[in-house]
């Protein structure tokens, strides 16, 4: 009897060890619908230059992946087959509130994945506790490189570049195209953001053109200011030709308006590192001449692109939305195609619907073919993406009535990152050393 | 002397806008005894008004002059109705209660205010250039200045001194003066105090839209912006003295001027000098610069 109950005992947990280790290590059980969670700001003032086109962005993009409709080679529907029923938060409200939003997605409603983000803010207190409830999570706009230069990462990605970038791209340009330029200053909002940006765009032009005077007055204006007038008197009063600013919204728009009838953009060369909302719903009333970049292969730099995937994405909108994409629409975009191109891939080779740490496996160190431009996860070991960052000329078009940009250049991942495992303000303070430009 | 003619230029030019800002506030504070954090609401409104109204004049070819005749008619507006829907349906039905209670519902209105602009406008940003355009730009001090902003001297002087007459040199402004004095003396002199009470509230209503409007054509008119103009307004009103109109002119000069020699020559303190302003007079004169004195109760 007690030897029968042994050998029953046995078999049991024989049997059970081995259902767990089909568990932990083949595919989940299928699923029809996947719930994904996708934070971007809906309300204030960021919702009609970033969230609310981010948002379209994702919304155009998962309904054509459900639908099976997105060109080749993305054409197979779902997510590993499966729908996606993306739940929609908005990202308004300070980070205690987002970390909120965030537990109630992962512990309450169970989602499968959080995606978005644009607040360098909300990625820095929203990254700690995705860690902490092993959620997948991808970050789609938010710039700074401490979310991964601090600390390393299991569950959390980002499929945008970091702002270093940016900063770096913004000098190599300006000194490509005005070389004669001696001196230049900023207008930044007195944030992270803004500070950061433009302490990157002042480190790299002392290293790579020590003789370009630097300003002793830079602006750091309060984030939503609105009034400008005394930081435009300042500006003007400045010798440097050159202005960087990183403004964006309501505040880009409000600055250009008040510089413009004051002739500011004819006395100043003014460097926009994403201010390209601002050339849009600005129209003809932005001026000509401004440097302007996007983040990388987005928006305006990107518009006329004649690839079928950036095609359909511009068409595909516009039709939709009665609106060009801009950089947000494409970040957006690009989460979302990146988390289906590791479900799917993830799902063939687990041989079905696959787990949350073999969609993490598909996704590290991913690169893919997005809707501007070519996407790799290489930093942070696969968790940090890189792309080219571009800057161009605005220009107003008379013939087709819309904003244009002219003398685009990019410049590719290798000239304006750290190498892996390289600190960005290291390696910026070392002269940016190993940069292939 | 070219930079000392243009800190005075940009230090006038804030404190303007400050002032136009702030008077609303401080003359409901000093009738009603109300800290309107509504305020801000008013004057997202008015931006909201003007930049649409103005909108659609451009797009239906109107001159460019009607521009400013649109500015003033949306902030009257905007001032009526926001002003006695506000005071007849909600704030008559407070006055008995607490002060902090009475300013947390005006907060719930701002609230309610900014989610209703967000149904009524959406997200995207308004534009109200042409006005600004209109009037272009002048050379002063060695710098180009936009005269649009130049007419903000105009108007401040304008509403002071209309604030001003009103007060002093007619018979609202005396009945006025008796209600702030004593609200149950008024009451059984024979004053109307509730139409006092709602007259007022319009008033202070329609000066924070016209802060609203008047700002339109130099901004982009976008969800959330009225926020910071209260945080603004009452480190303005609270240096001048709650309630005081020439407080709120000094105050506004004060912060006008010192912000702008910080933007000048110390762009790190330029958040700071406001603040600062605010603090160091508080330490001095707890109640303001210019507080209206109280009646003593026996």
């Amino acid at each position: 009897m007690s030897s029968n109950l042994f050998k029953l005992v046995g078999r049991t947990v024989l049997a059970g060890g081995a259902l767990a280790a089909m568990v932990a290590t083949g595919p989940a059980i299928a699923k029809d619908t996947i719930n994904v969670g996708i934070a971007s700001f809906l309300t204030g003032p960021a919702a009609g230059p970033f969230g609310v086109p981010g948002r379209n962005g994702a919304e155009l993009v998962i309904d054509a992946i459900n639908a099976g409709t997105l060109p080749a080679p993305y054409a197979k529907a779902g997510f590993a087959g499966a729908k996606m029923n993306p739940i929609f938060v908005d990202e308004s409200g300070g980070n205690a509130k987002q970390v909120g939003e965030y537990r109630n997605l992962v512990e309450k409603r169970g989602v499968d994945a959080v995606l978005g983000y644009i607040s360098s803010g909300t990625c820095m207190a929203i990254t700690p506790v995705a860690e902490e409830l092993k959620k997948l999570t991808v970050l789609s706009v938010c710039g700074t490189p401490r979310v991964f230069e601090e600390s390393n990462r299991t569950y959390v990605f980002r499929t945008q570049a970091h702002a270093v970038g940016d900063s770096i791209a913004a000098a190599r340009y300006v000194l490509d195209k005005f070389k004669d330029q001696k001196g230049y200053t900023g207008i930044n909002q007195n944030y992270a953001w803004g500070q950061d940006s433009y302490k990157f765009f002042d480190i790299t032009m002392k290293k790579l053109a020590a003789d370009t005077k630097a300003s002793d007055n830079p602006q750091f204006p309060k984030i939503f200011a609105g009034q400008y007038g005394t930081e435009i008197s300042t500006l003007s009063l400045d010798p440097a030709k050159l202005v960087h600013t990183s403004f964006w919204g309501g505040d880009i728009e409000a600055f250009v308006l008040q510089a413009l009838v004051r002739g500011f953009f004819k006395d100043k060369q003014v460097i926009s590192s994403v201010g390209g909302s601002a050339v849009d719903s600005l129209g003809k009333k932005f001026p000509d001449g401004v440097v302007m970049g996007t983040r990388g292969e987005y928006g305006l730099l990107v518009r006329n692109k004649d690839e079928p995937l950036n095609k359909w994405f511009v068409n595909e909108y516009k039709k939709r939305y009665n609106a060009y994409p801009l950089g947000p629409s494409y970040q957006y975009a690009s989460s979302v195609l990146a988390y289906k191109i590791a479900m799917d891939a993830a799902a063939e080779k687990a041989g079905g619907f696959p787990t949350q740490d073999q969609t993490m496996a598909a996704l590290k160190g991913l690169s893919w073919q997005s809707f501007g431009g070519k996407v790799s996860l290489s930093l942070a070991d696969g968790h940090q993406a890189v792309h080219p960052v571009g800057y161009g000329i605005t220009k107003w078009d008379k013939d087709k009535k819309e904003p244009s940009v002219s003398d685009v250049k990019f410049y590719a991942p290798g000239c304006i990152y750290a190498p892996a495992g390289q600190k960005s303000a290291d390696w910026l303070a070392a002269g940016m050393p190993g940069a292939k430009c | 002397m070219q930079l000392i003619t243009t800190m005075l230029l940009d230090g006038l030019s804030y404190a303007s806008y400050l002032f136009i800002v702030s008077v609303g506030l401080t003359i409901i504070f000093g009738v009603m005894k109300i800290l309107n954090v509504a305020h801000g609401a008013f004057y997202a409104w008015g931006a909201y008004a003007a930049a649409y109204a103005i909108g659609l004049a451009a797009d239906n070819d109107w001159p460019d002059w009607s521009g400013f005749v649109l500015i003033f008619v949306a902030a009257i507006l905007v001032g009526i109705v926001l002003g006695t829907i506000i005071e007849r349906l909600i704030l008559r039905k407070m006055y008995h209660e607490e002060e902090v209670l009475i300013v947390l519902a005006t907060f719930g209105i701002f609230l309610i205010l900014e989610d209703v602009i967000l149904l009524v406008f959406g997200v995207n940003p308004y534009f109200a250039y042409q006005p600004m355009a209109l009037l272009g730009s002048v050379k002063m001090g060695g710098i180009i200045r936009d005269v649009y902003s130049l007419t903000l001297f105009g108007l401040a002087i304008l509403v002071a001194f209309g604030c001003w007459y009103g007060l002093n040199r007619t018979k609202w402004g005396k009945l006025l003066s008796v209600v702030i004095f004593d609200r149950e003396i008024s009451l059984a002199m024979g004053i109307n105090v509730q139409m006092v009470y709602l007259v007022t509230f319009i008033l202070g209503a329609t000066l924070g839209a016209l802060g609203g409007a008047y700002i339109a054509p130099t901004i982009s008119v976008a969800p959330g912006f009225g926020i910071d103009v209260i945080v603004l307004s009452f480190a303005v009103v609270v240096i001048g003295g709650m309630g005081s109109i020439p407080g709120a002119l000094i105050g506004s000069l004060m912060v006008g001027i010192l912000r702008a020699i910080a933007v000048h020559k110390f762009p790190e303190f330029e958040l700071f000098v406001v603040f600062g302003v605010m603090a160091a007079v508080l330490m001095i004169r707890p109640e303001g610069l210019f507080a209206p004195e109280k009646a003593r109760r026996i």
